[in-house]
């Protein structure tokens, strides 16, 4: 945006002029170098907003294109070699370059300063080299893509990935490889971060429980993608020097691929989950005008989460050779998961007694995550459980659990996350009709797409599926008529939330009348953040209780 | 397409057991998503905001609250898990007296090989009633054998014999799918299960023309004679034979009992158990595992043979090992 077309709508605007810094680090520079050699946090996580973005709107046509061809049982659209390309370029850049980027890099880079009342992450420098590792991976995931495509999955399992396919499975491994840099040096970051840069009396139990989310994911993301690393530069090996590691005609063994792809790919889970948990911590107090329940309780629940998430990768391979007992170790302790997510659910939902609820958008999107969340986490005991998994391992109850946890949960909080703090990024307001009308498409598409593929998954469907029986054809009929109006509710915000860049209503700084230190700066917030650093006194989460009758 | 069924068949002994567990698990999922549910618009309409609801004496945190959040999971994941252990043992060891029946997955097809000596392709015949032992294995990648009527999936890996066992109690065909991605016609391979009364099993097996599947004229000769004839054709027989003058180990009455092998130190000496992973590892890996008091001089047979002639083999060296059978 223009400074002339910004004066003349703050003229428009009048008295709102005031609210609406003239400065700020929208404003502050206009050059495009300023943007690709910004070292502000808040720049970068704008930088990431874009490129999530537009991955998102790629993977999504994947995923488009896949729903049409199962319309009907046979393959009409596509070709069989078509569509394994397409469910595996839809899982790799889902997964790599949208979902475990998403509210850590945008978000998280944007508001985990503030929040503790720091003027930027530790290490800019550092942040925006994040970026651009993110952007060299995701340029080979493309590359990848248009020479032809990934047809393996985006597990790569072997060794299908490393002597079988004769795809692009080099190039994309790079991608993925490339961009689990970026994740290591954001999480350092952000774990440097919060251990030396908070603002004076922020103490570890005053930070808001999005920043605890931040951390908790931090740590996965730096003990755990090292992980993923290794394991593709093994398949890399396997695949270009023939050197024998997962393949057994060459002295190999498959299931060690298995092993180390999910010691990385259970707690990417919890990257997933996790930084979705923290938005919704700050969105349903703030729009219960509540402190939230339990914050302690909340705050080690997910560092319990985080930990144990490292603990039960093996319930990926209860029927893939691995041994009874193996199996019956790693089951037990991913019912223990299901404990502190209880809490964090319970607490939620106590959180909104005795407070004051309004519907807003974004609380609309926090109170569909909890309700998504919930049916992912119950399906999620379901799988845990060996004798149930053994049977719908492998097929669309699968593909329905997870979505309901990375769809269902993380794009639903990201999307809230995005709606509530939308009015601190840019200053400016959405169309709160538009916004509702959004939340609720996106809900009940996410269900129709995805309700059906639980009862296709017990009747045994297979997941990478190109073809299926006739009998199967009404549930997938009905995901593909779900997916569109998904796909309504998707494509919306990107309109509104652009439009509202130039014909939103200014939103002054704290236009929810949050809590947070974040709320506390103007509306978009100035390239330093804090014109002095704050001194915190207080907790987190102080709204004050409505005045009601007393009995 | 409006002819569609809402829950699978149950085809096999230990389907009613896993429906059982989750039916319990969807009521408990039901009951706690409507609980959750109840509460979550309860609150959103009476303390929405500037309603006269009493709000005092709120609270933001409850110890004996947080304790039943803990407790009242924990008991009901801790049971969930040992209900659905118990049944996973049960699908896990096969009955002793199970019928073998060996499996061979490839880009894209089931193979399938009875002892008796019939084979066929993406169909496996099975008699009612008596529970069948899978063992399995694949010449390439990774592929999965699923019968979800009998809710029964096992991985089938190269290089390795994995096994998966269930009792059909239900005549029909059911789907048989390959669940683990393993290519470009991952989606098309597979086919169906066919349960039959043992009696028409017994005529399916001897090939006759009636039988359902229809069957070649030739005699049908039992994987074992198959196998003893390629013993020959492969010359094992010139250093394990009766009559050989090459000093190697009989195999006689081997399989399923205990054999005595030098350890890794070289002058210890192990037992092991002749089982099905023993006989293999012998022919593919010679060198790692040598009987006790003879020299490592027999060559790996991993590129000689194909997946199926060595299961032939296996079939002939159990055809002629222990008579009780020991897995």
């Amino acid at each position: 945006m223009s400074i002339a077309e910004e004066t003349r709508t703050q003229t428009q605007q009048g008295v709102a002029t005031s609210t609406y810094p003239k400065s700020n680090y929208l404003t502050s520079e206009h050059t495009v170098a300023s943007w690709l050699l910004t070292t502000d946090h808040k720049r970068i996580g704008i930088l990431y907003m874009i490129s999530i973005t537009f991955f998102f709107f790629i993977g999504g046509s994947a995923a488009t294109l896949m729903r049409l061809e199962l319309m009907t049982p046979r393959g009409d659209l596509l070709r069989s070699d078509l569509y394994n390309r397409m469910f595996t370029l839809h899982g790799i850049v889902m997964v790599f370059f949208f979902l475990v980027p998403a509210i850590p890099a945008v978000l998280g880079n944007f508001f985990l300063p503030m929040m503790i009342g720091a003027r930027d992450l530790a290490f800019p420098r550092i942040n925006l080299l994040s970026w651009y590792i993110y952007i060299a991976g995701g340029l080979f995931a493309l590359a990848a893509i248009l020479w032809g495509g990934v047809d393996t999955g985006w597990t790569f399992y072997t060794p299908y990935s490393s002597m079988y396919s004769n795809t692009n499975v080099l190039l994309a491994a790079t991608g993925v490889f490339i961009a689990g840099f970026s994740s290591i040096l954001t999480g350092l970051n952000f774990i440097v971060t919060v251990h030396k840069m908070r603002a004076p009396g922020m103490t570890w139990f005053r930070m808001p429980l999005f920043v605890w989310a931040m951390y908790a994911t931090s740590i996965i993301m730096i003990l755990g993608t090292p992980v993923l690393a290794i394991t593709l530069f093994l398949l890399a090996l396997e695949r270009v020097m023939r050197v024998g590691i997962f393949d057994p005609a060459l002295g190999g063994d498959p299931i060690l691929f298995q092993h180390l792809f999910w010691f990385y790919s259970h707690p990417a889970v919890y990257i997933m989950i996790i930084p979705g948990f923290g938005v919704v911590n700050e969105i349903v107090p703030c729009f219960s005008r509540r402190k939230i329940f339990g914050y302690r309780f909340m705050a080690v629940a997910m560092m319990a989460i985080a930990i144990l998430g490292f603990l039960v990768w093996g319930h990926h391979m209860f029927v893939s050779g691995q041994s009874m007992y193996a199996g019956i170790v790693f089951s037990i302790i991913s019912f223990l998961i299901g404990v502190p997510t209880a809490i964090k659910v319970f607490n939620w939902v106590t959180t909104l007694y005795k407070g004051s609820v309004s519907a807003d958008t974004p609380m609309l999107y926090a109170l569909g995550f909890i309700g998504l969340f919930l049916i992912g986490g119950l399906t999620g005991l379901m799988l845990s459980t060996l004798a149930v998994d053994v049977h719908v391992h492998d097929t669309y109850f699968v593909v329905a659990h997870f979505h309901y946890i990375m769809v269902g949960g993380q794009v639903m909080a990201y999307l809230g996350g995005i709606h509530f703090w939308w009015p601190k990024i840019t200053g400016r307001m959405y169309p709160e009709i538009w916004g509702k009308l959004s939340a609720l498409l996106v809900f009940v598409g996410f269900n129709l797409t995805f309700f059906p593929q639980f009862v296709l998954g017990y009747l045994g469907m297979p997941r990478r599926y190109h073809e299926y029986p006739a009998e199967f054809q009404v549930f997938n009929v009905l995901s593909s008529a779900g997916a569109s109006i998904l796909a309504v509710g998707y494509v919306l915000p990107l309109v509104y939330l652009l439009l509202s860049l130039k014909y939103g209503k200014i939103a002054g700084p704290n236009p929810w009348g949050a809590t947070g230190l974040e709320w506390q700066t103007p509306s978009p917030p100035t390239t330093h953040n804090f014109e002095e650093t704050p001194i915190v006194t207080e907790d987190p989460y102080e709204y004050e209780i409505q005045e009601g009758p007393s009995v | 397409m409006w002819d569609f069924p809402l829950f699978p068949e149950r085809a096999s002994t230990i389907a009613g057991r896993v429906d059982n567990v989750f039916f319990v698990l969807m009521a408990i999922s039901v009951f706690f998503t409507v609980l959750i549910g109840f509460f979550v618009i309860f609150f959103a309409i009476r303390y929405r905001k500037g309603s006269q609801a009493d709000r005092s004496h709120a609270f933001s945190t409850n110890l004996k609250l947080e304790a039943a959040w803990i407790g009242v999971p924990l008991v009901i994941v801790l049971g969930i898990f040992a209900m659905g252990t118990q049944v996973f043992v049960q699908m896990f060891i096969p009955p002793k007296d199970a019928t073998p029946i060996y499996v061979v997955g490839k880009q894209w097809m089931w193979k399938v090989q009875h002892p008796q000596g019939r084979s066929e392709i993406n169909e496996i015949h099975l008699p009612l009633g008596r529970p069948v032992r899978l063992i399995m294995t694949s010449q390439d990648v990774i592929h999965s054998f699923y019968i979800p009527a009998f809710r029964m999936k096992q991985d089938v890996l190269p290089g390795r014999l994995t096994s998966e066992w269930f009792q059909p109690n239900k005549v029909g065909r059911y789907h048989l799918f390959c669940a683990e991605y393993c290519g470009t016609e991952h989606s098309k391979m597979g086919g169906w299960a066919v349960v039959m009364e043992p009696t028409d099993f017994e005529k399916w097996l001897k090939g006759s023309p009636n039988g359902s599947g229809g069957g070649s004229s030739d005699a049908i000769q039992s994987m074992a004679t198959t196998g003893g004839r390629l013993f020959e054709k492969y010359h094992c027989t010139g250093c394990h034979g009766t009559n050989s003058q090459f000093q190697a180990p009989k195999l006689d009455g081997v399989y399923g009992g205990q054999v005595p092998i030098m350890a890794a130190n070289g002058k210890d000496v192990e037992f092991v158990t002749a089982d099905d992973r023993y006989i293999r590892d012998s022919i593919l890996l010679p060198k790692s595992q040598v009987v006790a008091g003879y020299n490592p001089v027999m060559p790996s047979y991993k590129d000689v043979l194909k997946e199926e002639e060595l299961l032939q083999i296996m079939e002939y060296i159990k055809s002629i090992g222990r008579k009780e059978g020991a897995r």
